[in-house]
């Protein structure tokens, strides 16, 4: 018997990465916008997509996949503003994986401009998979605390967004809008970011415009 | 964070390139884990003592190396970074990027494989 070390460098997520890089490869060929959301559970990334398919609407089509963990309620939620949804219920996996999406992109009608994936509610986990987005958003509520970047790293590393939603509460909490953009910005000082109200409508056209904006320019790298 | 999930990737990984040595064991498994990844070490070994039973790598120990991040600037290739305001300490960029935090990797493994 010969003990031997021997090389491998293989990553983990490799064969999540190859299924999400097989997937912006489709959603690019067929000039589609893939919008990753990530957030805790219960900062508004529903609301904020109810909000967006109402800014949206006439101009651009859109879909969505939502993740949870169980219920169809949120692609219910979706599917009431006129926009076709897909759940994915994980049965207790704390995040999506691009195997997921992969299996509903067949459904997903050719014609669209925007697909917006909203992640598990969880700050933790679905950082460390790519989808296959060409966008990923983290969304940090008011009510959370300003304190969350710096605490949750990973989320805002990786993010070419940050949305701190729920803007109409701040008057009545300790939050420091401010802070939570330095501390985000720290970490990742290419975040574009947004202070939003779903609720009210504070800076929703903005990140519409946002939004129309990138997907020019995402169709204007494939020409 | 999901380590049981990891580490059936990681016996996928295992069985493929020990099936390729002929390995009749492996004795050790070398992983490298960014400080960003979100995986706790300690909770990566639990799954990882309770996942090896009745496989190859039932007897192996895990080593867990922590990998620190840097920041890498797409504009100059500078590593320094500073905080306030958040920018590249060469150049002045903020497109910079980090580097090795979020890795996941099967570094090295230790076989034994039977003499011919």
């Amino acid at each position: 018997m010969t003990r031997k070390d021997v090389l491998v460098q293989k990553d983990l997520l490799g064969t999540n990465k190859e299924v999400a890089s097989g997937i912006r490869k489709e959603l690019r060929r067929r000039g589609i916008l893939a919008t990753n959301l990530l957030s805790s559970p219960g900062s508004g990334k529903t609301a904020l997509l109810e909000a967006l398919a109402d800014r949206l609407k006439g101009r651009f089509r859109m879909a969505v996949v939502e993740g949870d963990i169980e219920t169809e309620r949120d692609a219910e939620r979706i599917r009431a503003r006129g926009v076709p949804a897909w759940q994915i219920t994980t049965g207790g996996a704390c995040h999506l994986e691009a195997k997921m999406v992969g299996k509903v992109l067949a459904d997903v009608p050719a014609a669209i401009d925007f697909l917006f994936i909203e992640n598990v509610g969880n700050l933790v986990c679905p950082a460390g998979y790519d989808l296959g987005e060409s966008l990923r958003c983290v969304l940090l509520s008011s009510p959370e605390g300003d304190d969350k970047p710096a605490k949750y790293p990973q989320a805002f590393a990786t993010a070419d967004v940050l949305l701190l939603t729920k803007a109409d509460l701040i008057p009545y909490l300790p939050f420091d809008p401010e802070r939570a953009a330095r501390e985000a910005l720290a970490i990742n000082p290419r975040l574009k970011v947004f202070r939003v109200s779903a609720l009210r409508g504070e800076g929703m056209d903005g990140l519409a415009a946002f939004f129309a904006e990138a997907l020019a320019a995402e169709r204007a790298a494939r020409a | 964070m999901h380590e049981l999930s990891l580490v059936a990737s990681l016996f996928e990984i295992l069985e493929e390139k020990a099936g390729g040595l002929k390995a009749a064991r492996i004795t050790a498994v070398t992983l490298r884990v960014g400080r960003l990844s979100g995986v706790v070490p300690e909770l990566l070994r639990s799954a990882f003592d309770a996942y090896k039973k009745g496989t190859l790598a039932e007897g192996a120990r895990l080593e867990v190396e922590v990998a620190p991040f840097d920041f890498r600037c797409r504009a100059c290739g500078g590593t320094s970074f500073r905080e306030e305001p958040a920018a590249c300490t060469a150049c002045g960029s903020k497109d910079v990027e980090l580097v090795g935090g979020m890795d996941l990797v099967v570094e090295k493994i230790e076989v034994e494989v039977e003499d011919s």
